[in-house]
């Protein structure tokens, strides 16, 4: 299995060289791959329908438990037969849809990444590979939505869609650490073990909105629904593989992986059976006001997601029947669909339905693709769509509770979805235009061989539904029930409140498309609320963020050099602060000693120089009270048994002192730039930083220091480095290596300041 | 002594933090000086005191005789202050290489390594760099 999810991605490498030598046969040849995919899956068939799941893994990070498992069992199987199979039409598809653009090798790239990161979404055994893989599909997608990068549209189209589900990846890491908390693993098999435990642990609400957060964005339900029609900006090929029948299905595949073991509980069944049904109401709405083919296309997968996530949120055997056989059909019509509505376009250049018409005639094939994939869509028999419709009606009329508002829901998508079906198989081929459309013309055969493929594939499999049921449909369910359920799929019920249902979907479906325009224009009248959706939620909390950045930034990095200063200092006074006060409270003095009268005049010198410096205006005054401190400094150093400092400091402050007179100078005179609050207000910072450090000096004194250093330093000054100045011997012997650094960094400074000085040297010989 | 050294430093710290809180560089630069003293002698301190005798061995024994300062802060300390010399002589020609470039000593005017051509212009002719 790894070599299959790795064959992808090793292709996507190779494809931007492979396409310079292939040129126009790199579709065909690169749909192998995938073609091999399918295959292999193909050959597992009969394992996983005997109740067998494939497990392998292979050590990765295993001091975190995260190992590269793949795990196979009905419901992978049914989406990597989906990913691998629909994967290749859409390769050679995308051959013939932009094989003549510039670009295309960019667009097979992140095609095939893509490929390869939904395939590992749906194998991962592992809930942080999932996790992975499902991010991996965001960025792909991003750079599908975005291949147009030249316009406007597709680069916002591609953000918010990377925002709002890299938003909701986000969520669903969290929602997956807290699961493997809860359970203590993060491997997918033994997760799904362990359903009871989850389902009455004290996590588990926070774990399933997270889970929910996740799925929900990735899925496009509402009120995450707008990203979805607005990536529609992609090309057609990424629109009919990405957003119709596999990276929005990601979030389906979550919720059918998590429902064994976060199911059947009543947070699992309001929030998404609700959370569905509406995605379900608005898209039905949003759908019938549409007249653009790719928007219809979009607007009805958000709710045929809708539908899905409903059944999988009512939970009964039945409705995980409908979910999954739904899941099927629906990705066979809707790919076929969007390759049709891109072979329209591509053709006729039109995008508006109302204005194609006559199309049958020209374009026979895409005719044929359309028409197999409408009449699934629309649910007649003996199409698989009609099945799939059953099966929803029965889930709706057998689901315990919010019977009523179920049905009416699944009646309003079946009716919808007839409806659109109508308007993209029917009305562009089968109508007549008062001005035929002279441009149109049958796309090559890249262009209609997924249609027509697909589109059969959804009758045959309408014939054969025994096999269906038994060998893609029954294992599917079975992983999502966590145990195996007898499913049958048939056409014939005899006649029950289901099949009532499907007639009457018919004749409100064709009554729709029938009035469609009167229809419109009165589902027109609210539209003035659209600007009040969700979307206007997102696109406040995008400039709310760019907001808050500019600001922070001004804040913190402004330039201001005190104001840096400021910062810092505040913190260093108030976290201590905070933390004496809350610790245990300021240390007390020891009792106050007796002074000798010079220790009082040094200290009075020192303290006077030091806010003389601070407070003077003159610059040759600020120096002297700077050298002043310096000298009455060294004093203190003489009187506590430390020459060699006083020595050292006495040379320093002369040369100091010097220092600052030579180039006093050229410096300007001191002037004043701030106000006197801000004086005032920097005083008391700086004299509360002042308490601040006498505080500490204060607590340091009565820390007792481990004399070890020290004693060892003082004993062995003589035996070891035959030397009796033990500061001295520290200096240029134990610590020798430190003091070679303090030269380096002597001669680096001086280095420096030579090269600063020979600079304005040679500058004045210029100027003269 | 010890209480009244560490008001004293603190009283250097609040100077020290006051002056490099100005806009004027020439008071952060005599700040920064002041900083180092006072942290110099918060080592110093913080190690306890020891009043007299230096930590010198006498000629005729091996090791110090009776109480002595102890020698380990002083290392450090004497460390300090030469490399705070270093590096205040270099800020000192940094600033004054500045001064001359841009005109101004408020930092205000300094608030990006990016300024250097628009404050150019602002400069008196013979002040710009003519090569």
């Amino acid at each position: 299995m790894l070599y299959t999810i790795l064959a992808p991605f090793l292709l996507a490498v190779l494809a931007p060289l492979l396409h310079h030598r292939l040129k126009d046969l790199s579709g065909w040849l690169f749909a192998l791959v995938p073609l091999g995919v399918f295959l292999y899956y193909l050959s597992q068939v009969p394992q996983i329908a005997a109740g067998e799941p494939v497990y392998q893994s292979y050590a990765w990070v295993e001091s975190l438990g995260i190992s590269l498992s793949f795990y196979l069992d009905g419901l992978s199987l049914l989406f990597a037969l989906l990913i691998s199979g629909i994967g290749a039409l859409i390769v050679v598809y995308t051959g013939a849809y932009l094989g003549q653009d510039v670009n295309v090798h960019r667009f097979y790239l992140a095609l095939l990444a893509f490929m390869g990161s939904m395939l590992g979404v749906v194998l991962s055994g592992n809930l942080i590979t999932l996790f992975i893989f499902w991010e991996l599909t965001s960025i792909t997608s991003y750079l599908l939505i975005g291949y147009d990068h030249h316009k406007q549209e597709a680069r916002t189209a591609a953000l918010q869609a990377l925002l709002v589900t890299g938003g909701g990846g986000l969520a669903l890491l969290a929602g997956l650490i807290l699961m493997g908390h809860a359970t203590g693993t993060y491997d997918i098999p033994t997760i799904l073990q362990s359903g009871d435990m989850l389902r009455e642990h004290a996590l588990y609400l926070p774990i399933l909105l997270l889970l929910l957060a996740g799925a929900f964005t990735k899925s496009a339900q509402f009120p995450f629904h707008f990203w979805l029609p607005n990536a529609m900006a992609a090309p057609t090929p990424a629109s009919a593989y990405l957003h119709s029948s596999t990276m929005v299905k990601a979030g389906i595949y979550l919720l059918a992986r998590m429902q064994p073991v976060m199911g059947d509980t009543p947070p699992w069944f309001y929030l998404v059976a609700i959370g569905g049904s509406l995605t379900l109401v608005v898209s039905a709405y949003l759908a019938m006001r549409q007249v653009i083919l790719k928007k219809l296309l979009a607007y009805t997968t958000v709710g045929a997601l809708g539908l899905i996530t409903t059944c999988l949120g009512i939970g009964t055997d039945y409705a995980l029947k409908a979910a999954m056989t739904f899941l099927l059909v629906h990705a066979l019509y809707k790919a076929t669909l969007f390759m049709v509505a891109g072979g329209i376009s591509h053709s006729t250049h039109l995008y508006d339905t109302e204005k194609l018409g006559g199309l049958g005639r020209i374009m026979p094939f895409t005719a044929l693709g359309a028409g197999l994939a409408g009449l699934s869509m629309a649910g007649i028999p003996p199409f698989l769509g009609f099945i799939g419709k059953e099966s929803v009606y029965e889930a709706g009329l057998a689901s315990p509770g919010a019977m009523l508002w179920l049905t009416l829901t699944l009646l309003l998508a079946a009716v919808v979805n007839l409806f659109v079906g109508l308007l993209i198989a029917w009305k562009p081929f089968w109508t007549t235009l008062d001005a035929p459309l002279s441009e149109a013309h049958e796309g090559n055969v890249g262009l209609w061989l997924g249609p027509v493929l697909l589109g059969s594939l959804g009758l045959i499999l309408g014939f054969i539904p025994g096999t269906t049921a038994l060998y893609i449909v029954g294992p599917a369910v079975a992983a999502t029930a966590g145990e195996a359920i007898p499913v049958s799929l048939s056409h014939w019920h005899g006649f029950n409140l289901a099949l009532l249902l499907s007639v009457i979907t018919v004749a409100l479906g064709i009554l729709a498309y029938r009035f469609r325009h009167p229809l419109r224009r009165l589902l027109e009248a609210p539209g003035r609320l659209d600007p009040a959706g969700p979307e206007r939620g997102y696109h406040r909390l995008v400039e709310g963020m760019l907001w808050v950045s500019k600001k922070q930034t001004c804040l913190l990095q402004n330039g201001y050099l005190r104001v840096y200063i400021f910062t810092v200092i505040s913190f260093l006074v108030a976290l201590p602060i905070y933390t004496l006060v809350a610790g245990g409270g300021v240390p007390i003095p020891p009792e106050w000693p007796s002074f000798k009268l010079y220790e009082l005049g040094i200290a009075f010198l020192i303290a006077g120089a030091a806010i003389g410096a601070a407070c003077t205006n003159s610059r040759l005054t600020a120096v002297v009270c700077l050298g002043a401190v310096g000298y009455g400094v060294s004093l203190v150093y003489i009187f506590y048994g430390a020459p060699d400092l006083a020595m050292t400091q006495f040379v320093i402050e002369t040369l100091t002192v010097l220092i600052f007179v030579l180039v006093l100078y050229r410096l300007p005179r001191f002037t004043h730039f701030t106000s006197e609050f801000v004086k005032y207000r920097d005083m008391l910072l700086a004299g509360g930083a002042g308490v601040f450090v006498t505080i500490l000096t204060i607590a340091a004194l009565k820390v007792e220091i481990a004399p070890t250093i020290s004693t060892y330093f003082a004993e062995q000054s003589v035996p070891m480095a035959h030397g009796r100045n033990i500061v001295n011997v520290i200096l240029v012997d134990f610590r020798s290596l430190d003091t070679m650094g303090e030269l380096l960094v002597l001669a680096i400074a001086a280095l420096g300041a030579y090269g600063l000085l020979r600079l304005n040297k040679d500058e004045k010989k210029d100027k003269v | 002594m010890e209480i009244l050294l560490a008001i004293i430093i603190g009283i250097l710290f609040s100077c020290a933090l006051y002056l490099m809180l100005r806009r004027s560089l020439i008071k952060v630069v005599i700040g920064l000086a002041l900083l180092s003293q006072a942290a110099n002698l918060l080592i110093f301190t913080a190690a306890g005191l020891h009043r007299g005798d230096p930590p010198l061995i006498p000629e005729d024994a091996v090791a110090p005789i009776g109480a002595h300062a102890d020698p380990l802060p002083q290392a450090l300390v004497l460390t300090a202050i030469v490399i705070g010399f270093g590096v205040l002589a270099f800020t000192l020609v940094l600033f004054q290489r500045a001064y001359m470039i841009i005109g101004t000593d408020d930092l205000d005017q300094m608030r990006s390594t990016d300024t250097e051509s628009t404050d150019l212009k602002t400069l008196p002719q013979q002040e710009i760099h003519e090569h």
